[in-house]
């Protein structure tokens, strides 16, 4: 089939053409963008936290009620006599696997971050990165990967109060901080300091991931991690449970008898007390999670939208050219000519509208890099949008074309 | 005429009832959502204090002495040194320190347990300056400040919760472990954003849902509060280890913020060089190093600086208008099909003597009622749209709600849209040949 008699047609349709193309090339320069912004927020959503397994990790934050001031040492020893009866309850149930007090999990939004410098009294330090205290089972418990050095032993674990200064002897840092602190590779063994001060905290392991506590927003800091052997003391403690594969539910259902059982004067909190980390995971991502369904919906009517309008003008235009295709008709013209004409006519159109859409989606793209730091697009995205508005096009003027293509050529023969 | 036209669109829009349907739900959902974001937008970048804010300023010096970083900009809050002493040289029409932190709050004479709610520890200005609302009692006088006498202010949402929205004022409540009197009670007060606690916006990323979060639920003296809540109150920042965390006095840390009221221009003027007369002395003194590093930015300045309103907010709102656009190509598209569609009517009311501007007009009157019936549904998507957006996590959901102007502006956006349709359609409508339509009949 020639082109040359549908271009000459568009001519005598300029408004309509102009309009559909006009359409189909802001539908591919937000859905091409849109979809990259889903991509963008699923891959944040469901990258790995560095925890094993970590569905059967939930939280337990509670409170002591009239509890002893962790700032004096009789008082200190007191509150660590207490956490530590709680950890050994813990870890009697028969639903856990482990236990271990923590001051912080992956995504919890709350956490402590600190400096970290290779020079002692360093003014600026060469690293944030984030805290986290727990004992010689932390590692186990949280699921981590050793790929260096080697785990806490309890030995190593010392208890403080969690307001004291002073700086752990000992500490395990991910990759990402023993990459960037000891390029060569070597950082078991080595020497940092913690916030500009002048006491050295000894490297023994490293862990290949451990996300931040804190919204990072995408910054290096996500995945600069550090782990103390320290038990903190406090009038709170938190403490991470992993249960036996299968029995989170009934792991969690027991913490609160037992706890209470061993000592009654503490608050757990009905809703924030004990926290699966699907929980937690699911409240950090949930902002990213809506705009994701939001752009998704967002996608679906505007494609619905744009198909909508195809099949109404193409509808006219059939209606318009009734007495045109009866003559093709009668003239010998079979239906599926008549079928293809419409067909490659949309093709035309849509295929006019990918071009400018195709200009518009990248100069979309870069001015939400400039507006709103999002990352450049890559071409596949406009590679699919293109062909995605391309088959739309195809689909919504299936129906008319089909109508057209009906059209008997007897009606060429009526009122000329 | 006009009737008459409305007869003849209420004719044409049931004769094509699929078309018609198309047209209103493609300008209903791009009216609803574009509707839906902009009332967001439009509760999030509002005046805070509208016909006040223009007399509010916030005062900056840079206490940093270190070189660290470039100093384009002094650090967001101050420290307590130079807080107090620019508070206490009143310069300005009023002025306020604010500072808050967490606490345990519990009322002796109530039996429910305590609660941890937040405590903003400011001056008596305050609540003249910020236009508080007062259900019972008052605030404090700056008497009361310079005493660091035991009283509070609380919040609607607390004197529910702990006296039933009784008038409990002379009642006592313990904060941590000071006993404190109640003064005055607030009407609901709910500034959007929490404008007198915005700062670091600019390291925010454009995450900056927490300055649309509720005002504390207590508010005592500025004096009284360090005192009460000593060892709890968190620095915005450091250039050095405090020496005892959460007592921050002397501390090498910015932690409060200072807003001023001055009225005109000459007292702006005044006030700026009062602030930069401060900055030379105390570098003179040997206190800061970067004198030259001072602001004073009003309340909507102070703002904008900040970036209040969430990235996603701004995302939302541009992508629905551009949806809106695609909406509005649509029912152009549409509309110019129903219009040549009835090229042969037209035709004839043209050869009966109707002027071109008479069918332009009954056109016009059609895309006009499609706009209408669009922005009926529109708004029914609205309020969905923010139902939606109330179930959502942010610290601002319970804000969105359509206001008076919002559900006005709701039709006008629904109609000049369809109009704007309409325009182009209506045109080509009126340009229609008789001559040419009558023979085809």
């Amino acid at each position: 089939m020639t082109v040359h008699p549908i271009i000459a047609a568009l001519h005598k349709h300029k408004a309509g053409v102009v309009l559909i193309a006009l359409q189909i090339a802001l539908t591919l320069a937000i859905i091409c963008n849109a979809i990259f912004i889903i991509g963008q927020r699923i891959e944040r959503v469901s990258q790995p936290t560095g925890m094993h397994e970590e569905n059967d990790l939930f939280l337990i934050t509670q409170q002591w009620v009239s509890a002893p001031s962790a700032d004096d040492p009789g008082g200190l020893e007191k509150l660590d006599s207490m956490q530590q009866t709680d950890l050994a309850t813990l870890r009697n149930l028969p639903d856990v696997a482990s236990a271990a007090p923590i001051r912080s999990l992956p995504l919890l939004r709350s956490g402590s971050v600190g400096g970290i410098g290779l020079k002692p009294l360093q003014q600026k330090d060469t690293i944030d990165a984030n805290y986290y205290y727990g004992d010689e089972q932390a590692l186990s418990t949280l699921g981590l990967k050793l790929v260096a050095g080697r785990a806490f032993t309890a030995a190593d674990v010392q208890h403080k109060p969690m307001r004291d200064q002073g700086e752990p002897v000992l500490a395990i840092v991910t990759k990402p901080v023993a990459d960037k602190l000891f390029p060569q590779g070597d950082a078991v063994g080595k020497v940092i300091y913690l916030d500009s001060s002048g006491t050295p905290t000894t490297v023994v392991g490293v862990v290949a991931r451990l996300q931040s506590a804190v919204d990072t927003a995408g910054s290096s800091l996500t995945w600069y991690s550090a782990l103390f052997p320290v038990r903190q003391d406090a009038n709170f403690s938190r403490t991470v449970v992993r249960a036996k594969p299968g029995r989170l539910e009934a792991a969690m259902r027991a913490v609160r008898p037992a706890l209470y059982a061993v000592n009654p004067m503490r608050v757990i909190d009905d809703e924030q007390g004990v926290r699966s980390f699907v929980d937690i995971r699911a409240d950090a991502y949930r902002a990213d999670l809506g705009m994701a369904i939001l752009m998704s919906v967002v996608c679906l009517i505007l494609l619905s939208i744009t198909a909508a309008g195809i099949v109404g003008l193409t509808s006219f235009w059939v209606g318009q050219r009734q007495r045109q295709i009866g003559v093709r008709r009668a003239l010998g013209a079979r239906k599926i000519d008549i079928l293809h004409y419409f067909q490659l006519e949309n093709l035309l159109i849509a295929g006019i509208g990918a071009v400018i859409g195709i200009l518009l989606a990248i100069g979309l793209n870069l001015w939400l890099i400039t507006h709103f730091e999002m990352d450049r697009m890559p071409v596949i995205y406009v590679l699919v949008g293109v062909l995605a508005v391309l088959a739309l096009g195809q689909a919504a003027v299936f129906v008319p074309a089909r109508r057209a293509s009906n059209v008997p050529p007897v009606v060429a023969t009526r009122a000329v | 005429m006009f009737a008459y036209y409305l007869d003849l669109a209420v004719r044409s829009l049931k004769r094509n009832k699929v078309l018609t349907a198309l047209m209103v739900l493609a300008i209903a959902v791009g009216i609803g959502a574009s509707m839906t974001t902009l009332t967001v937008m439009h509760l999030l970048s509002g005046d805070p204090l509208p016909g006040r804010s223009g007399t509010l300023f916030y005062p900056q010096v840079d206490a940093d002495p270190t070189n660290d970083y470039s100093h384009a900009e002094p650090l967001d809050v101050m420290d307590y040194r130079s807080a107090v002493d620019l508070w206490s040289a009143h310069r300005a029409d009023r002025q306020t320190l604010v500072v808050d932190s967490k606490l345990k709050v519990h009322a002796p004479e109530v039996n429910l347990p305590p609660l941890m709610e937040m405590m903003l520890s400011t001056t008596s200005d305050f609540f003249p300056m910020f236009d508080v609302p007062f259900q019972y009692g008052s605030g404090w006088s700056a008497d009361d400040d310079a005493k660091h006498a035991r009283v509070a202010v609380i919040s609607a949402d607390l004197n529910n919760k702990l006296f039933g929205g009784t008038n409990s004022v002379g009642h006592t409540l313990r904060l941590r472990d000071t006993d404190v009197r109640i003064v005055g009670v607030l009407k609901p007060w709910r500034p959007s954003p929490q404008f007198y606690m915005v700062a670091g916006g600019r390291f925010a990323n454009g995450q900056t849902d927490d300055f649309y979060t509720k005002p504390e639920d207590v508010f005592t003296p500025f004096t009284s509060g360090l005192e009460i809540n000593d060892g709890n109150f968190w620095q915005f920042t450091c250039w050095h280890m405090p020496d005892t965390p959460g007592h921050l006095q002397n501390a090498p840390c910015v932690w409060i913020r200072l807003w001023v009221e001055l009225g005109g221009a000459a007292k702006v003027a005044d006030y700026r060089s009062f602030l930069a007369g401060y900055a030379a002395q105390q570098k003179a003194l040997g206190r800061i190093t970067h004198a030259d590093n001072t602001r004073l930015r009003s309340l909507m300045q102070w703002l904008d600086f900040n970036h209040v309103v969430p990235s996603d907010v701004h995302l939302q709102t541009w992508l629905a208008f551009a949806f809106l656009a695609i909406c509005l190509f649509n029912t152009v598209g549409l509309l110019l099909a129903k219009f040549l569609r009835r090229s042969g009517e037209i035709g004839v009311r043209r050869a009966l003597g109707a002027s071109r501007r008479a069918v332009f007009a009954q056109c016009l009157v059609e895309a006009g009622l499609i706009g209408l019936l669009g922005g009926i549904g529109g708004w029914l998507l609205t309020l969905t749209g923010l139902w939606l957006v109330r179930r959502q996590p942010s610290a601002y959901a319970d804000l969105a709600h359509l206001d008076a102007p919002m559900f006005f502006a709701t039709f006008v956006l629904a109609i000049m849209v369809s109009l704007l349709a309409g325009a182009l359609p209506a045109l080509r409508a009126s340009r229609i040949a008789p001559a040419l339509q009558l023979k085809t009949l």
